[in-house]
């Protein structure tokens, strides 16, 4: 799990953050707090899909279910289950 | 009463909640027609003041120009006022194929179709031409009327860092399986003034078999050698399948736009555009104005190049003033202030110098970027712009920013 959030995190920082100084963690609020626009979000189902070899249905990809790294990271686990 | 006092006070609320972030925007009135010297009534019922027009879009002065104006005369005399109908109706006049055919062979491409706007060709153009099998790949900074026009299309939608190219085609490779993809840009970006890589962009998507979309609103008529575009500036002209562009802005500053490009996407708006298919065109009288303003600009390079020295002039002089500046060779010039408040305060004081240039700042740009979008023309003559450029240096030492960095500016104001 805890390999899991620092891959989903690295990807947040290099994909969305413009502000190399801005600071993330695995709570930080991704889509409520303005860092991944609803536009952006699409890349970063398809990476978890593509890293993890799973199929995130479009609703569950919901803003509140990706929008920290540890919910992320619970959602994708009730799919590799 | 289906209006009632509880819906009256939802709206109230609302704007009195604009108002109170500070975002709350008003129009100011111009008693002339547009130009660099216009009469400006602000605060409403105040008296006229005449004051250099550093805000419009009007960058080769053609908005007032007497050959389009006589030419818009005519097409009133002679094609009516209004149509009365949409395109494929009854609301198609030989003077309607006549422009499409004009801005076709200026614009290098191989078919175009007029639409109400600019906006218009945006909203309909990514509906018309793909379907959910698709992707549509756009740079984080296009025009919001592309980002509505996505939003009315089933394809799916990823965007890539402003013009990072290492990072669009790592999203051109996670699309790989896509049936259709489409990298959607601006030529020139109408904030920051910057210019696409549309060279860089076009070798990207024929590595990866995409389609390239270039929204030139802000280029057509000024940008390149002759004025064609960013694609001309980038050596590319036939290598672009679609494009969008106004004749809102320097083609005349009227209204309307186009989508023109490869011949079966423009065929499919022509079928499919919902814009276009239930809304009028644009209006004889405009379609007349925007012929002249294309045949003036076939003609000649001569106001292309005199907007090219003004701009040149004009960011020189900023630049030796000591204000900061985005980078960029446009006529878009920003002058960045970062502080929303202090945008506010330097345009009032710019106008009472005589200025008239508008503050930007968020959400209209990134939070912590307010600036004073100042924007070039060839209607100005230099005595314009060494007005204007005084009117700046003094407001900018009243405000003390002159010569100051990024980081002093924001010590000083907040950001």
């Amino acid at each position: 799990m805890a390999e899991m959030k620092d891959i989903v995190l690295e990807y947040v920082i290099n994909e969305y953050l413009e502000d190399e100084d801005e600071v993330l963690s695995y709570d930080s609020p991704l889509i409520s707090g303005g860092i991944v626009d609803s536009f952006s979000m699409v890349s970063l189902k398809r990476f978890l899909e593509n890293k993890y070899k799973i199929s995130i249905p479009d609703g569950k990809a919901t803003p509140e279910a990706f929008d920290t790294v540890n919910k992320i990271c619970t959602l994708v686990n009730e799919y590799l289950k | 009463m289906a209006y009632s006092d509880i819906i009256r006070s939802i709206y109230t609320g609302t704007l009195n909640e604009i108002k109170e972030k500070g975002i709350f925007k008003q129009e100011r009135f111009i008693h002339s027609s547009q130009a660099a010297d216009i009469e400006v009534e602000f605060p409403t019922g105040s008296s006229l003041k005449k004051v250099i027009n550093m805000c419009s879009n009007n960058y080769l002065g053609l908005s007032s120009h007497p050959d389009v104006i006589k030419a818009a005369h005519e097409g009133l005399d002679t094609r009516g006022y209004g149509m009365s109908s949409v395109r494929f109706i009854c609301g198609t006049q030989d003077i309607h194929k006549e422009l499409e055919a004009k801005v076709t062979k200026f614009l290098g491409t191989e078919d175009t179709i007029l639409f109400p706007s600019c906006m218009d060709a945006n909203a309909g153009v990514f509906e018309a031409i793909l379907t959910k099998d698709d992707v549509m790949i756009s740079d984080r900074l296009v025009h919001a009327s592309i980002i509505d026009g996505m939003r009315l299309c089933a394809a799916l939608h990823d965007t890539f860092k402003h013009s990072d190219m290492a990072h669009l085609e790592e999203k051109l490779q996670l699309h790989a399986d896509k049936r259709l993809k489409v990298v959607i840009t601006d030529g020139v970006f109408s904030m920051d003034g910057d210019t696409a890589k549309l060279d860089e962009m076009v070798a990207l998507c024929e590595k990866y078999d995409a389609m390239l979309f270039v929204d030139e609103s802000h280029s057509s008529g000024f940008i390149g050698k002759t004025g064609r575009g960013t694609h001309e500036k980038c050596g590319v002209v036939g290598k672009i399948d679609i494009i969008t562009t106004t004749f809102g802005k320097a083609l005349g500053g009227a209204s309307g736009g186009c989508v023109s490009g490869r011949k079966e996407l423009v065929e499919m708006c022509r079928q499919k555009a919902r814009p276009y298919l239930f809304s009028n065109t644009i209006a004889p009288v405009v379609v007349s104005g925007v012929n002249a303003v294309l045949d003036i600009l076939s003609k000649s390079t001569e106001r292309r190049d005199k907007l090219e020295k003004n701009t040149e002039f004009w960011r020189k002089g900023l630049t030796e003033a000591g204000f900061v500046l985005k980078d960029g060779e446009t006529p878009i010039v920003p002058v960045m202030l970062f502080n929303a408040k202090l945008s506010q305060d330097f345009s009032k004081a710019l106008y009472e110098e005589g200025v008239y240039a508008i503050g930007f700042f968020f959400p209209v740009v990134p939070q912590g970027q307010a600036r004073i979008r100042t924007q070039v023309s060839a209607g100005h003559d230099i005595h314009h712009l060494e007005k204007a450029l005084e009117a700046f240096i003094k407001v900018g030492k009243k405000f003390d920013i002159l010569g100051k960095t990024k980081q002093e500016i924001i010590a000083k104001y907040g950001q």
